[in-house]
């Protein structure tokens, strides 16, 4: 071992995969919190010297965009939908349903480590709408019911049998 | 043991609502029915209230079961091998004659929901790779004509005539050139960028194909948004394949011409789907707006010659060089020639797509496809265009959908989102909300719009609130004036309309006898 971490072995391994080509940041940035979740700082650095850029430039590309997070999300990511088409249909109510369900707000991860919330502006399944994603999942027509059925089950651990 | 061809969509719609879970069930309990099964993931036919959408071939036609849930399989598979299925609660008949999609024209989604989306057979069996053949039978110029006299627009929103845009690249002299796909479909309300990369995938592959041919160029990006992640696991299992069949990469049909092709995702930034900020963050960079000229046509991405189109306006074009522009210029009314796919969304009880040429009206579209609102109330306000597209109150519902007539009213068509709210709804709290979403997803780099959003939503709160009212209108107003005329793109130069026209055409909503949530923000 050279001192280095799982971590960076692995952000190595994705820049590696990215670097030599044409406007590689955005998916090495992606490829690093497909893997690990989020961005961590130790990151930036080993960015910054395979694309000879400065570590403000990358630090300015992260958090420009409200897809990369620097810190662990939760095991489940619930993202909620804010934009009109999902108003229209009750999301309001829906979105401080699941903030006081949680008891957490936007950016936030509860404390059990379990959820992160965050807020979308658009799924594209507009027609069905109040919608959440969580990780890659979209479900349509959420009601505050069916919310809980789904938080229940992702809480509810299956009883190991000896 | 009885046969059945069974078709359950796999879209991001219909598996948001279980359709999965539904093509599992059927799997498992074909045996013990003691059914033969050939079951086919198909994309969505676009009449989302009635997803998930069960199919069944009968003879040589689809018959419908709609909205189907897991409980309901059991009770479909006794009916099919009885052959009582037309008794079925949930059987709608057979699909082509649904009214919905019987009413429409589709050209663009011809195939969406009938062909297996990842199948180059049932695609080549449905005319797909038609205009590509032909694009490669004649020269460059020959393929811009035929898009110039089609008279295709962009679809994303700015109406910009195609077949210009390309001859400005073609004609730019270098040795690299790009085209690219802006699958950035951000604004609210729509969804018809997502149905083609997910219901007909090498329909998009074949346009971008065939516009690198028009103007020389070897290199394409499509770039997704990450809040897609079917339509992007479809795409790129669609370019695999199309690779692996000699549509796309080196020698295309042994033509002798290349055209490599790549799926490159955003990251939640609204602002990427203008074209040129999208062409920043394709470059890696944060999504600043560039200041034009220079036109991406001249110096696009990495300062080549670049097109750079919307998902619909590249699906249009293999129908174009394979019928013909003529064929499609025939279709629409005035300046607005072919169709737009429409998308009926928010509070509605028939929600979905709807592909009409231009000219239909609001009315029409929301009363008779739509049947009026999911919750049973009267419709209040339409907005129309997406997040930065005008709300229309009930007097304008009549006005023809086609580009002129609605910017000559201050409202835009954009990319036909369509979303329909009840009277419930309180427009000073949409106003806000829409000066809030630019505070969100301003780019940062003009003023009027980075802090102009942040004085709007205090101001509306300032209304909300009963403070001096009258004087805080006006200062709106005036606020509403330097984003529009002060901001490089649409962000800050649009975000104005949906404020004023929810200003001027919902005045109770800013009294605050009616705001009962006045000065509170919606966070």
């Amino acid at each position: 071992m050279t001192g280095m971490t799982e971590d960076s072995s692995i952000i190595t391994t994705v820049i590696k995969s990215w670097h030599d080509r044409p406007g590689a940041l955005l998916p090495i940035l992606h490829g690093i919190q497909d893997k690990l979740g989020y961005i961590p700082s130790e990151a930036i650095d080993l960015i910054a010297s395979a694309l000879r850029q400065t570590k403000a430039e990358i630090h300015g590309v992260i958090s420009f965009y409200h897809h990369f997070r620097t810190t662990p999300p939760g095991n489940h990511q619930v993202q909620v939908c804010r934009a009109e088409a999902c108003q229209a249909r009750g999301s309001r109510s829906l979105e401080a349903h699941i903030k006081k369900k949680l008891s957490v707000d936007y950016h936030q991860t509860t404390m059990d480590k379990e959820f992160s919330l965050d807020a979308v502006y658009c799924l594209g399944n507009c027609a069905c709408g109040p919608n959440i994603r969580i990780s890659n999942e979209i479900h349509g027509r959420v009601s505050n019911e069916r919310f809980d059925e789904l938080v229940d089950a992702m809480t509810t651990r299956p009883l190991e049998l000896q | 043991m009885n046969h059945f061809k069974l078709f359950v969509p796999k879209d991001t719609t219909s598996c948001s609502l279980g359709a999965d879970q539904i093509a599992d069930s059927i799997l498992e309990k074909a045996e013990q029915y003691d059914l033969n099964i050939e079951l086919t993931r198909n994309g969505s036919r676009g009449l989302f209230w009635l997803e998930p959408l069960v199919e069944v071939e009968i003879g040589q036609k689809r018959m419908a079961f709609g909205s189907v849930a897991t409980a309901d399989v059991e009770s479909l598979l006794t009916d099919l091998k009885t052959g009582e299925f037309a008794q079925h609660p949930l059987f709608l008949g057979e699909t082509e004659e649904i009214p919905y999609l019987k009413k429409q024209q589709r050209i663009t989604f011809s195939r969406a929901g009938i062909t297996d989306p990842l199948s180059i057979d049932d695609y080549q069996n449905h005319d797909g790779f038609k205009g590509l053949e032909k694009a490669l039978s004649v020269s460059s110029q020959e393929i811009v004509n035929e898009v110039k006299e089609s008279g295709l627009r962009g679809r994303g929103g700015a109406a910009f005539p195609t077949g210009i845009k390309w001859q400005t690249v073609l004609d730019a002299p270098s040795d690299q050139k790009y085209i690219v796909c802006n699958a950035d479909e951000g604004d609210s309300g729509t969804f018809a960028d997502r149905m083609v990369m997910e219901a007909d995938p090498y329909m998009l592959i074949e346009g971008m194909a065939i516009a690198g041919l028009a103007v020389g160029a070897d290199q394409g990006y499509i770039y997704l948004r990450s809040e897609y992640p079917m339509a992007q696991q479809v795409l790129d299992e669609a370019i695999n394949n199309a690779i692996k069949a000699g549509f796309l990469g080196e020698n295309i049909l042994n033509s002798g011409k290349t055209f490599h092709l790549e799926v490159r995702l955003g990251a939640g930034a609204y602002i990427c789907g203008e074209e040129t900020s999208l062409l920043e963050s394709l470059e890696g960079k944060r999504g600043l707006v560039r200041a034009k000229p220079p036109l991406p046509a001249l110096e696009g991405l990495f300062g080549q010659p670049t097109i750079v189109n919307n998902v619909l306006s590249l699906a249009a074009v293999p129908f174009i060089l394979a019928e013909g522009g003529k064929a499609y210029g025939e279709y629409g009314i005035n300046r607005s020639k072919g169709t737009l796919p429409f998308q009926l969304a928010g509070n509605i009880h028939q929600g979905g797509l709807i592909e009409l040429p231009f000219g239909y009206t609001l009315r029409q579209l929301v009363e008779e496809f739509g049947q009026g609102t999911a919750s049973g109330r009267p419709v209040k306000a339409i907005q129309v265009g997406g997040p930065l597209g005008a709300y229309l109150p009930e007097s304008q519902w009549d006005l023809p959908l086609d580009y002129e007539a609605f910017s000559a009213e201050g409202a835009v068509l954009g990319h036909g989102g369509i979303v329909v709210f009840d009277d419930s709804v309180d427009m000073s709290e949409q106003a806000r909300f829409s000066m809030e979403f630019c505070t969100e997803e301003s780019c940062g780099k003009c003023t009027p719009c980075r802090i102009g959003s942040t004085r709007g939503v205090e101001v509306i709160d300032r209304i909300r609130s009963g403070e001096n009212s009258e004087a805080n209108i006006e200062l709106l107003h005036d606020l509403c004036d330097t984003m529009e005329f002060g901001s490089l793109c649409a962000m800050g130069g649009m975000t104005p309309f949906p404020v004023r026209s929810a200003v001027s055409h919902f005045a109770s909503d800013f009294t605050p006898a009616t705001s009962q949530t006045g000065g509170q923000g919606n966070d």
